[in-house]
């Protein structure tokens, strides 16, 4: 598996943005219809998903938020600054190869740094939540990095239907 | 309990009974039973000893008795001893003897031939009330003497509790240690797809009889914990907005929060006397430990660092606790004394610590260390010295101690869609074996002895 990708590390991202895609329709199969839209409407909650990124990863034991994580937040909060009718939880989330109880603190330092950096863009401290899962709700199941890489994660959670 | 453990009071069946019921004047009858019971003698303390040859025959049917029960109570003791690694159970296919006659003594001489050590005889009847009365006798058949007897009545639902305790009875007349069978578990059982996995509370006797889940899979629960004194256990529950450790009564179901909290709350963990909750409490970035005592409902911050301090245990004494931090960088161990002066990191070694866990003895401290593409589960002194991995694998997570601190209960996770199982191993780091369960389990914490 390290050789595969390693061999196919441009096309890595674009697996894990399907991955991301599929995992995200699984887990909020009624998220559609509730916000009233499809992914072409601006400012349902498959728009926020799809063509905004509900979701941030990390590397391993760390809460620091990468560039590419900094992007991400930089236009979830243009997204929420705009459809401010949305209250929204963000979930932490760690990989398997942690300890339980480690893993819930981990989550919860995860949504934490997540929600400050919103809050440093803008968006109101009192929209949103944390919640941390430690490493009991992973969307990728293997053994090896490329399952525990897309587990590490923080993801933006819009509450249905707005406030 | 509706468990009576009477004594006998007939002279030739148990010197204990005797010494109780005649008090001091007793101790001069002793002499020779004590001179045999220092013949057979196993010393767990030295490495791996070689397990003693015991025969254990089908358990008599007496007056109205059953050997159905009989049967049961043989194959509860026999399954036991064989499983601490420290009893060799004879087939009974080769046992020269049948024994007939519970009053009388064995013929020595067919069981020595055998070249069984230990021997256990035992009767079962039924009382007027429709109790069940159970006697056994331990002998030393190299000695020619009875190390040990006893009765006991009880209702026909308990009768496995029975064998538990005959087991912990021969167990600690022959390695000198208290036993751990007379005890329960419990545990997260697991169920379902990984990314959506359910997770319910249930509780079982240590040989994995009698699952009875305690919740219903509604709400994810982690991390349960016996009270060392009550009925009751504590975990950490997701049935409310904001995840929080509760108190549970196991054998009503009634349940609690321990108190409101400005952030989640979780690792929980009993005082040794169980008035007193250990947990970590998350704020912002940052967990710290805190106590909060049970009667007043007022808690006390023992941890204050920008860091994740968390997995709270206490010793067996109550003075010291021992905790995992990350405030060195990454996750390591650490003890303090209870009133959260005197913090101190024990860990040093190569890899992460995390999971500490006080021995009930008090000498050490068992803990979970993560290396590149292993997890392992070990034991160190309390002084962070004499480290011993027990064992080693892709993800063994979460010591448990059984209540004489021999044997710690952990689980491995093959990683997956699979999911994790309870195994036992002996301090020795020998003797593994896994515990029965319907599914997947985890998290498992032992009760202390029920009786």
């Amino acid at each position: 598996m390290v050789n595969f990708i390693r061999l196919f590390r441009g096309t890595r991202f674009a697996m894990i943005a399907a991955a991301m895609l599929v995992a995200a329709c699984a887990n909020n199969p009624n998220d559609p219809n509730a916000a009233g839209g499809s992914a072409s409407t601006p400012g349902s909650a498959q728009d926020f998903v799809v063509n905004v990124g509900d979701r941030v990863f990390f590397d391993s034991d760390s809460s620091e938020l990468s560039s590419q994580a900094r992007a991400t937040l930089d236009k979830q909060a243009q997204w929420l600054n705009q459809y401010s009718r949305y209250s929204f939880t963000i979930e932490g989330h760690a990989d398997e190869r942690g300890t339980r109880e480690y893993n819930i603190a981990l989550g919860a330092r995860r949504a934490q740094a997540t929600r400050d950096y919103l809050v440093s863009r803008g968006v109101a401290a009192n929209r949103m939540r944390t919640i941390s899962y430690g490493k009991e709700r992973p969307v990728a199941v293997c053994n090896d990095i490329s399952c525990w890489s897309q587990n590490r994660r923080a993801v933006t959670v819009l509450n249905a239907g707005g406030v | 309990m509706r468990i009576i453990s009477g004594l006998d009071r007939k002279n030739h069946l148990s010197r204990r009974g005797l010494l109780a019921a005649a008090g001091g004047i007793a101790a001069g009858s002793l002499l020779l039973p004590r001179s045999a019971r220092a013949v057979l003698r196993l010393d767990i303390t030295q490495g791996t000893p070689q397990p003693i040859p015991i025969a254990i025959p089908e358990f008599m049917g007496g007056q109205g008795g059953g050997s159905d029960v009989g049967r049961l109570l043989t194959s509860v003791i026999t399954n036991n001893l064989k499983r601490s690694g420290l009893f060799l159970p004879l087939d009974p296919a080769s046992f020269i003897e049948r024994v007939q006659a519970f009053d009388a003594a064995p013929r020595f001489q067919d069981w020595r031939v055998i070249n069984a050590q230990a021997l256990v005889v035992g009767r079962v009847s039924r009382e007027g009330d429709g109790r069940f009365r159970t006697e056994f006798r331990l002998w030393d058949v190299f000695a020619g003497t009875q190390l040990y007897g006893q009765q006991y009545f009880t209702q026909p639902d308990q009768i496995r509790r029975i064998g538990h305790i005959i087991s912990d009875a021969i167990y600690e007349r022959i390695t000198g240690d208290k036993g751990y069978f007379d005890t329960k578990i419990v545990y997260v059982s697991e169920s379902g797809a990984k990314e959506r996995r359910t997770k319910r509370l249930a509780i079982m006797d240590q040989d994995g009889a009698n699952n009875r889940y305690l919740t219903s899979g509604d709400a994810l629960v982690l991390t349960p914990r016996f009270n060392p004194s009550s009925q009751e256990i504590t975990f950490m529950s997701y049935g409310r907005a904001e995840p929080q450790v509760l108190l549970m009564n196991v054998e009503t179901g009634q349940r609690e929060v321990i108190g409101e909290f400005p952030g989640m709350t979780f690792a929980p963990r009993f005082s040794p006397e169980g008035q007193r909750i250990i947990f970590s409490l998350q704020k912002e970035a940052n967990s710290n430990i805190y106590v909060m005592d049970l009667r007043s409902r007022r808690t006390t911050r023992l941890t204050d660092t920008a860091a994740i301090d968390t997995s709270p245990s206490y010793s067996p004494d109550g003075r010291s606790i021992v905790f995992e931090s990350d405030r060195g960088g990454a996750q390591q161990i650490f003890v303090m004394n209870a009133d959260g002066s005197n913090q101190r990191r024990i860990s040093f070694g190569q890899g992460r610590y995390s999971t500490p866990v006080w021995s009930p003895r008090g000498d050490v401290i068992a803990f979970t260390k993560q290396s590149p593409g292993s997890f392992a589960i070990g034991v160190m002194k309390t002084d962070g010295s004499g480290e011993r991995i027990l064992t080693e694998g892709f993800h063994n997570e979460g010591p448990t101690w059984a209540p004489n601190g021999r044997v710690l209960m952990f689980f491995r996770d093959p990683g997956g869609n699979a999911g994790p199982q309870l195994y036992t191993i002996d301090l020795t780091g020998y003797n593994e074996q896994r515990v029965p369960t319907p599914g997947y389990a985890s998290d498992p914490a032992w009760s202390p002895l029920l009786s």
